[in-house]
């Protein structure tokens, strides 16, 4: 068995040589890899960036600094395709999803990592078989189960099945429910504690880092989610931000060229996540850290 | 002494957790009153009754439900017909259908083992005591964040022939680039560079590994003299063979789905019908898509998705069973 060691602060590679010179030299030699691979991570987004500030003259051009800068471009955008409507629409999938998919998910994951019930392995192997199934093989059969339901065109096929809980952060929650001391539940047995409480007040609080991870990856899943808007709807009052990309892409951005514009608004789209991300990344990467995606 | 890898016995990568279930069940106090359920089980039922639900709706029986679809002809409207095997003769002489297979496992045949690499060298350079580990830990996460549709309308700009971005840096060393979006050989090619840019989450994840990696072995390691390449061959490599492992999986199933980045960078809309210059991105899923949603050939679409399920069980398997030589774990479960 693999010992967790939750590690974060433990530097796992020595200091490697006893020249300072080569010490020195190696040093250099990492920080300009690092710079070179950051780079390239970045400089397309700040790119991104400066495009989304040019005036639709220069849009093709190839300076990194707009000249003049076009702030209007986050004004038009707006008057262009109904973003604010599409933001909402997004915001109610995403929150919606979030908050379904880690209450049921945490619940399952709890249940398999911590309580004794016939079949509970059984349960455990179909959790994994759904992870590794593609999804496109249950695409069509699932449509027709909200065409049924008469659910097609609104928003609810996008979220609600997260209520069922999803494969993935069952798995992932598992791990953390069986690091967790067993003798802090038999406590609160003795303490006349019943499952539901134990779960709700001991269990849930302790791995508040990898509900937030949880929390996160959906957040990402279902704002950037593509493929699912395009299957279920049709209405354009319940359109989504990706979808108000692709307007631009197909109608403004090959029709007319306005790239700035759509630069601009993929930035708008993106700034939320950035945001979420920087606000939470310390607990969100401990979170993965310690997952025990290794075992 | 040098630190060397075990074989081991079995090779299901996600099953070796079961090891420690064992510890934390050992100190049960509750266990099962006269014939009836425990209270435990009970509660244990109800915890796990919405992923049952689920299960049994969701993907249980729409499973057996494109299986059987997949034997007819259904366009929605009318009632399913039965048509036996039609559908899978029929991607025997779907010119589209070998271009997109085609499509599929080239793509994966060249991301799955460029990303890898790529990602694990990024991880074990940010692993060498680097000051500023949030700075380029974000900077390394940032395309992630970014929705798919805006990094592909990006990239198809980057990757423009005249005037892109990664052309006008290739001109800089007097090399001429290729057109990478028109040019339907460059296409796939122009698809992993796009896709390589967001493989952060994996950084993420073998960054994780690394950290668990004992110090005492490296140290071990150290005074038996091994240099650093030793070192990472023997210790680190071993020690974080199951997430590789786990990764390539992963991986290798991503990519055998791609969907959204040649949707979003090469629209039908643009090609005359065809995904990317002469159907260069038309993809797996992508394909499945429009037999499905846009052709209402659901019983087609069926059939394509279970063969997608066949060769994406057949490939874990051949994975799984390549992965018992090189994969080591203390509890020798991958």
């Amino acid at each position: 068995m693999i010992p967790s060691v939750s590690s974060s602060n433990q530097t796992s590679t020595p200091v490697i040589g006893n020249s300072p010179m080569l010490y020195v030299v190696g040093r250099i030699v990492l920080y300009a890899a690092l710079l070179l691979f950051t780079a390239f991570f970045i400089l397309p987004f700040v790119w991104l960036i400066s495009n989304s500030l040019k005036d639709a003259a220069h849009a093709f051009d190839a300076n990194w600094l707009p000249q003049p800068i076009e702030w209007a471009n986050y004004v038009r955008i707006f008057q262009e395709v109904p973003l604010l409507q599409m933001a909402r629409n997004s915001l109610i999938v995403a929150v919606m999803g979030v908050l379904a998919v880690v209450l049921s998910s945490s619940m399952i994951a709890y249940s398999l990592a911590r309580l004794q019930f016939p079949g509970s392995n059984l349960v455990f192997l179909a959790v994994l078989g759904t992870m590794l199934l593609p999804s496109a093989v249950t695409l069509v059969p699932v449509y027709l189960i909200w065409k049924q339901l008469g659910l097609v065109n609104t928003l609810y096929p996008l979220w609600l099945g997260n209520l069922f809980g999803s494969s993935f952060y069952i798995f992932m929650l598992r791990q953390f429910f069986l690091n967790i001391p067993q003798d802090l539940i038999e406590a609160a047995r003795v303490d006349g504690a019943n499952y539901y409480r134990i779960y709700w007040q001991i269990m849930l609080p302790l791995v508040r880092p990898a509900l937030l991870s949880v929390a996160i990856f959906e957040f990402q899943a279902k704002w950037n989610d593509v493929m699912t808007p395009l299957i279920y709807i049709q209405n354009p009052d319940l359109r989504m931000l990706p979808l108000g990309l692709q307007i631009f892409v197909q109608h403004l951005g090959y029709g007319q060229f306005r790239w700035e514009l759509l630069f601009a608004a993929s930035v708008l789209v993106t700034l939320p996540m950035i945001l979420i991300f920087f606000l939470a990344q310390k607990q969100f990467i401990e979170g993965i850290a310690t997952t025990g995606i290794k075992g | 002494m040098i630190y060397k890898p075990k074989r081991n016995r079995r090779s299901i990568p996600l099953l070796r957790v079961e090891a420690s279930e064992n510890t934390s069940k050992i100190t049960r106090t509750s266990g099962v009153r006269g014939s009836r359920l425990s209270e435990e089980a009970r509660a244990g039922l109800v915890f796990v009754s919405p992923f049952l639900l689920g299960f049994v709706i969701f993907t249980a029986g729409p499973l057996l439900f494109s299986l059987y679809l997949s034997f007819t002809a259904y366009d929605v409207l009318n009632p399913p017909k039965w048509i036996g095997l039609a559908n899978y003769q029929r991607m025997f002489s779907d010119v589209r259908f070998s271009k997109t297979l085609f499509n599929t496992v080239y793509f994966t045949l060249l991301h799955v083992p460029t990303a890898i690499p790529i990602a694990l060298g990024l991880a074990l350079l940010l692993n060498a005591n680097v000051r500023g580990l949030s700075f380029w830990r974000t900077a390394f996460y940032l395309p992630q964040i970014t929705p798919v549709v805006a990094a592909g309308v990006l990239w198809l700009r980057i990757l423009s022939p005249q005037d892109g971005l990664l052309n006008e840096s290739l001109a800089l060393f007097g090399i001429a680039g290729p057109k990478w979006t028109i040019d339907a050989q460059w296409v796939k090619p122009a698809l992993v560079i796009m896709k390589s840019w967001s493989l952060g989450w994996m950084v993420i994840v073998y960054l994780a590994a690394l950290k668990q990696v004992p110090r005492d072995l490296y140290e071990a390691a150290i005074v038996d003299g091994a240099n650093a390449f030793e070192r990472f061959w023997h210790v680190t490599l071993p020690m974080i063979s199951s997430v590789l492992f786990f990764t390539l999986v992963m991986l290798t199933i991503f990519s055998l789905n791609v969907f959204t980045e040649p949707m979003v960078m090469f629209p039908p809309q643009v090609f005359g019908g065809q995904m990317g210059p002469q159907d260069s991105a038309l993809f797996y899923v992508l394909y499945l898509f429009d037999q499905a949603f846009g052709k209402f050939n659901m019983g087609y679409a069926s059939a394509l998705a279970w063969v997608l399920f066949l060769i994406s069980i057949v490939i874990v398997i051949i994975q799984t069973r390549g992965a018992r030589r090189f994969v080591y774990t203390e509890s020798g479960k991958v």
